[in-house]
This record gives C-alpha cells, structure tokens and sequence, in this order.
C-alpha cells in the first residue's frame, strides 16, 4: 500500500510525474483517436477500429466531435505548461499544490467524459462533466494568474542579477503573468461564444467559414479564440524554455520586452476582431513580429550558450575554437538546441506558408477551389501545434533525465522525423502551388508516406521513453523515487556562466 | 565525456534512415497506367429529369428550415461528355459560342461589383467555357469536331469552367440549380447527410480511395459512369442502389457540381456533392466548395435545372 502511494505520490503530486501522466495520456489519445484519420480510413483501419471500439459515429456529429478531441488534448498541453510554470517559478507550496490538483482533476476528466460523450453515445452528464472539466482547467488558470502576481515583493529581483526587470519587477514573471491572463480572456472569449452555440448545439469548423463573407459576432469569437489560444500556448513554451536554458542578460531583457509587448498586442487584435475587424489583423501581424523576435533572440542566447558549454566540456578555449568546433559543440545536446530550432523552422513552415496566402490571397488562394484553400489552413495549424508539442517533449526529455546515447537517439529522432513530416505537409497542403490535381498522386503519396514515417518514428521513440518511465515505475529504487525526491527542476549548462 | 565520433552517430543515422525512406517513397511514384478505363453500361438515362417539389426542408449542417419556393426539375444525373461535346459542336456551329485561343469562349454579361473586400471583379465579356487543348480534357478537338476520349462518353464532363455550366443549360434553356434548390434535391426534406441516409460506404459513391473499378495506381482517382452506383454489379464490384430521395444519381461524389448562385460579396461560385478526390465527409450534402467562376478541374461538373 505504501508502495502504491508513493507512486501515487509521484505521479499526481510532483512535476515530473505529473507531467509524464498528461504526456502519456495524450499519447494514448492520439493513438486511439488517430486511426479515424484520413490515412486509416483509406487502409481501412478505421472501420475495424470503430466496430472493435463500439464508437458511434453519427455522420452530422463530425465536426463537434472533432472540437471536443481538440479542446481535451488542449486542455492537456495547457495542464502540461502549468505544471511547468509551477515548477519553475517561485510560488508557495499551497498555491503549487492548489493549481496543479485543480488542473489535473480538470483536463482527466473533461478529456475522459469529454471523449466518452463524442465517441460513445450522447449521456448529457458526460458532457457536463466534460464542461465541469474544463471550468477547473480555468479556475486553475485563474489560481495561476494569481500566483504568479510580479509586484509581490518577495518576486522582486535584486538589482545585481542578470535577468530582465523594470525597477526590480521581474520582467519574465510579468510576461508569464500577462500570457497567462491574456490565456483567461480568450478562453472566456470563447466559451461565451460556445455557450450560445451550445444553447442550440450549432457549431462549426472554422476552415469551413473561411470564405463566408459574412459572420457572425459569434463566429468571430470562436475563430480569434482559436488562433489566440494556439498562440499564448505557444508564447507559454517558448517563456518556459527561456527558463529550462537560464536564459539572462541583455537579450533577455530585450526578448521579455518584446513578448510581453507581442502578447499584449496580438491579443488585443484577437479580442477587437469582434467589434472592428478591418483593422484586426493588422493589429495582430504587428503583435506576430514582436513575438517572432523574442523567439529569436532566445534562440540566439541558447545557441551561444550551447557553445560555451560544449567548449568548456572539451576544454577548448572559446576563441581558439574552429568554426567545426563551435558547430559540434552547438548540436551536443540536441534537447535545448532542438527546442530552439524548432522555433526557427516554424517560420519556415508556418509563419511563412500563412505570409504567403495572406499577400497572395486574392490572386492565388481565392484561385483554388475552397477545399485547397482549407487543406492548407488544417495543415497551417497542425503543423504549429505538432511544433509546440516536440518543444514539449525536448523539454520533459530532459527534465526525466535522459541521458548519454538514449538523449542523442531520443533527440535527433524528434528533431529530424518531426521536421520530416511537418515539411511533408506543408509541401502536401501547398501542392497546388507546384502540381495540377490530375498529376499529384505521386507527390501526395511522397508527402502523406513522409508524414507517417515522420510521425511514426516521433511515436515510436516516445512509446519507447513511455514504456522506459513504466518499467521504471515497478522499481523500488527507480528513477522514479529520485524525482520525487529531488523535485528541482534544472537548467541547461548551469555549471558553465555565460 | 561523449566522445566526437559517436556525438553525431544517432543524428547521422537518423537522417540517412529518412533519405533512404524518401528516396524509396520517390521511387514508387510510378505513373499510372494509360489506356481507356472499362466501358460499364449503368443503364440510367442521363437525358431523364426529376420532379422536386417546392416547400421547406431541412438544410445545412444544423437542419435549419429552408424554403424552396417553386417547384422545379432537375436533372438525375451530372451532364455527361457525349452530353457535352454535342452541345459544344452545336453551339459552335449555329454561332451560340466561339473559338477563343483555349477553347471555346461564351459571353456573360459580369456580375455587379460592389467592392468589397476579397470580392472578385467578373467583368462583362467572352469568358472560357472549356479549356479544349487541356491535356486533362476528356473531351477533344479533332478536325474541327468534339469527340469524347474512348470509354468516358457516359462519364461526368469535367474541366468546364462555372461559365461552361452556365452555357450548356442556357443553350438549352435551362438554368443551374441553386443551392437551396440542390440541396432538396439531394437530401429531401427528412435532414439526412447523405442522399440515401446517414452512412456512407464505398458501395455507395465514388469518394478518395473507395476502391471502384475506375481508380489506379499513382492517380487520385477517375470519374465513374452517370448512375454507376444504382445496385449494379460491375465485374464483381457490387453497388447499393443509392439515388436521393427525388431519383437523383451522383448527389454525392464523383464530381463537385456547379451551382448556379452569384454570391455577390465574393462571387465565387458555389459547388456541391463532393467528388472522386475527397474523403467521404466532404460528400455529406450540405458541404460546399467554392472556386471562381473562370476556374476548372477534372473533379468539377454540373447539371442542370428547370
């Protein structure tokens, strides 16, 4: 009984394991739910899926059965970042315990009672355990918020340390403290908007509306929801990999200023879409920019940083080193740099693609048929949420303490097949730029074979970091027991000053 | 300490592992196999129109009450390439249309232009109805005549643009549906997703990879005869007979259809019914694609109304 309570213990008390039970759960989610997708559908997998499982599919439900998949495995990535946060930052013991329990409780069961009510038969108390759950989610966000208060004088800084801060606020709280509230805001923004469709059960894809000259204010609300919470989601991890590689000094003062500016302006573009849209999104490319910068600067800070330390580990002097060296020494460790590479190619399959359509709108996209134009929106996004979920998984990496080999394999692996598949779609959902619909065949089998491959082996390698933390849980002396037991959790390259 | 040789081992075999995938997933991409595809006789009669009856009707994804207010006629199926080609020939030859440097071309008379924003400016003029040098054409311009590629005559006419559509039916004096009025003719007035019920199998319409005897290897897919899917079997291949709730054959899949509304802030011109290159959700009835009216696709048709 013990046993099992320590285990309990750490699994639901402490960062790490709490961290571990909602990256498993999504995993196993995205697995389970994963064979109704396109591919198995074609292999036929689906539908020995849903006869095995008992899902009852009803043909009109599609779409509100996929809103409720995406909101549960949000709900869960949201839960991880908290974890993060409260491990990271300073906070009382009560306040982290509060939130990460009220959390918990809420993403397992709206994602349970949630999954239960879209795949299984329609048993209304599912579902209003499933908003039940998500109400917790935001009342921890709430306990967050407050948490996370920055003029609280003992979150002040001493002016000596080296990190970003206005007087002695820390600059870095007030940026997690305003993402966090800007995260509130727009998740009230849309919950007021799915309450009033809820009232009459309407809902909507919002690729679907994307050539609807018209819509409503409502519909406006669950579109800037969406794009604003995938974005603090966002904000949320590259704040919280700042943190992971200690990152200080002059470009951290400048990358805090920029996202906490960025955060601000962006969300306030989401928010007014409503009552001016004309001039919205302008507002929220100016609020992208800021953003985009602070990724930069803390790629470029991480980058140097990984140098120093691969340097100092070799015991080359910095300014003797060749460039080959520095190189090796920058890709060391591919967890840190992944994480930060990963902010880079986003630009190069997000950031970029969306620039494109948005000045070629008119004269391109608004070309194709609309089907084209929404394959490449539905890749648009999913490729940015794919991004933020390996930063994740770099991250928790090293927070279990992978190391040696195990942390070269399980990195490059993420890095390298991720970035396959997410170049595959892009390349997939931009086709029609390169290949006229009667001879894409060929290029669609190439891009949808890499993308499996890609994801596979992302699988494939966290199934078997998965079922390592699982064996390790049946160990009296596991690995298990020292997390619990030294619940820290560390930065990056600590024994090397930059 | 790691040392050097074995820093980079993991990140050098996992990305030759990814270019030998890639390279063998490029060395599959063989090209399909020429040739006519195989001659079915459906026996549904692509000249036979259905009675649909003015009156309310559930539509659209939430079942929302729709009207439609007069009667009207529709035809069953898609209008086919023998259907087409003739009209091409006939139109051309009495003057109803002309040669221009694509294929032939057709006057209309624009759509009012309000500027809004992302609205498409459709100006009065001869706009291109069928791209007839097209490689992708089924149909094709020989000594001056247009002859349907052997094996496609009872299949959809695809590649015309909304203006080709637009001048079949007025050639006849005709008209396209409208989406309101499609929309009852596909799914009745009882709000079912699909013009025979709430499933949809590969028995029941030619969707992506629904495995017809018309699909190969390396391509997205072909079209299938007008009213394929009508309970015949065709070389083993056995169909549910799956027509709407008026009669109507190929309301969903096998090509998009052109619907003859002028939505007036965008102007791009509304489609229906899902096609052979899209997975099976897209062919619930009240899907609706959208493309200028000057574009075409090998997945587009029409039909018309009256």
């Amino acid at each position: 009984m013990e046993a099992l309570k320590r285990r309990y213990n750490y699994l639901f008390h402490s960062t790490k394991g709490l961290a571990l039970v909602a990256i498993a759960l999504i995993a196993l989610e995205t697995v389970f739910f994963g064979m109704l997708s396109g591919p198995m559908a074609e292999l036929g997998i689906r539908d020995v899926w849903v006869r095995l499982t008992g899902m009852q599919l009803d043909s009109m439900e599609r779409e509100a059965r996929i809103i409720m998949l995406y909101h549960t495995i949000a709900m869960a990535v949201v839960a991880i970042e908290v974890y993060f946060m409260t491990g990271l930052l300073k906070m009382s013991e009560r306040q982290r315990a509060n939130i990460n329990a009220t959390i918990t409780v809420g993403y397992i069961t709206a994602m349970i009672f949630g999954m239960w009510f879209a795949y299984f038969g329609h048993n209304f108390i599912m579902h209003g355990l499933f908003i039940f759950g998500q109400s917790l989610v935001f009342f921890a966000g709430v306990m967050l918020a407050a948490a996370l208060w920055p003029w609280k004088k003992e979150y002040r800084l001493p002016k000596e340390l080296p990190y970003a801060k206005i007087g002695t606020i820390d600059l870095e709280r007030l940026a997690f403290f305003i993402m966090s509230v800007a995260m509130l805001g727009s998740a009230v923004y849309g919950a007021v908007a799915g309450a009033n469709f809820g009232n009459g059960f309407e809902l909507f894809i919002a690729e679907d509306a994307i050539r609807e000259p018209e819509k409503t204010t409502l519909e406006l609300a669950v579109i800037g929801h969406l794009h604003i919470m995938l974005t603090l989601i966002a904000v949320a991890i590259m704040l919280i990999v700042g943190r992971w590689v200690d990152f200080k000094g002059r470009l951290h003062t400048w990358a805090m200023w920029f996202a906490i500016l960025g955060t601000v302006i962006t969300t306030a573009g989401v928010w007014i879409i409503v009552v001016y849209r004309p001039i919205a999104h302008i507002i929220i490319n100016v609020g992208a920019l800021p953003l985009l910068t602070a990724s930069l600067l803390l790629t470029i800070f991480t980058w140097r940083k990984l140098i120093r330390v691969g340097l100092a580990r070799k015991g080359i002097p910095r300014d003797q080193a060749s460039f080959g060296q520095k190189l090796r020494a920058m890709l060391h460790d591919p967890l840190p740099w992944g994480a930060t590479w990963q902010m880079m190619y986003m630009n190069a399959v997000v950031t970029a693609v969306g620039i494109f359509m948005a000045i070629k709108l008119e004269d391109v996209v608004r070309k194709w048929p609309w089907r084209e134009e929404r394959v490449t929106l539905t890749g648009h996004w999913h490729i940015l949420a794919g991004i933020i979920a390996t930063i994740i998984l770099l991250y928790y990496a090293d927070l279990a303490g992978v190391k040696g080999k195990a942390r070269q394999w399980f990195g490059w692996i993420v890095i390298i097949a991720s970035d396959v598949a997410f170049g595959a779609v892009t390349l997939f959902t931009t086709k029609r730029l390169y290949v006229s619909a009667s001879q894409q065949q060929p290029l669609v089998n190439w891009t949808m074979l890499l993308t499996d491959i890609g994801l596979f082996l992302v699988l494939l390698v966290l199934g078997v970091f998965l079922a390592w933390r699982l064996i390790d849980l049946f160990k009296g002396e596991g690995r298990w027991k020292q997390e619990l037991e030294n619940p820290e959790l560390d930065v990056i390259g600590k024994e090397v000053e930059v | 300490m790691m040392r050097p040789t074995s820093l980079f081992r993991p990140l050098i075999v996992a990305g030759l592992l990814l270019l030998f995938l890639m390279a063998a997933a490029g060395c599959s991409a063989q090209a399909a196999p020429a040739g006519p595809p195989p001659a079915f006789d459906t026996g549904i009669d692509p000249n036979a129109w259905a009675f649909v009856p003015a009156g309310e009707f559930m539509m659209g994804l939430h079942n929302e009450e729709a009207v439609v207010e007069n009667d009207f006629e529709i035809m069953i199926t898609d209008v086919t390439n023998e259907q087409f080609a003739a009209f091409l020939n006939d139109a051309l030859a009495d003057g109803s249309i002309k040669m221009g440097e694509e294929g032939p071309v057709g006057h209309y008379p624009g759509d009012p232009f309000d500027g809004y924003k992302h609205e498409e400016k459709i100006e009065a003029g001869d706009w291109l109805l069928f791209p007839a040098n097209h490689p992708d054409a089924r149909i094709r311009q020989e000594n001056g005549e247009f002859v349907v590629l052997p094996g496609y005559e009872n299949h959809p006419a695809t590649m015309m643009t909304w203006f080709g559509a637009r001048a079949y039916c007025m050639y006849y004096g005709w008209r396209l549906p409208l989406e309101v009025e499609w929309e009852k003719a596909a799914r009745g007035e009882d709000g079912r997703a699909y013009p025979w019920g709430e499933e949809i199998d590969e028995t029941n319409a030619n969707y992506y990879k629904s495995r017809d005897p018309f699909e190969r290897p390396n391509t997205p897919g072909d079209t299938t005869p007008v009213g394929f899917y009508n309970g015949k079997v065709y070389d083993g291949f056995q169909t549910m007979n799956s027509p709407s709730p008026y009669g109507l054959y190929d309301m969903a899949g096998n090509v998009w259809q052109w619907m003859g509304d002028d939505p007036h802030k965008t102007h791009l011109r509304y489609l229906k019914g899902g096609s052979f290159m899209d997975y099976a959700y897209n062919l619930r009835s009240w899907t609706r694609n959208s493309a200028g009216p000057d574009y075409y696709g090998i997945a587009m048709g029409f039909r018309c109304a009256r």
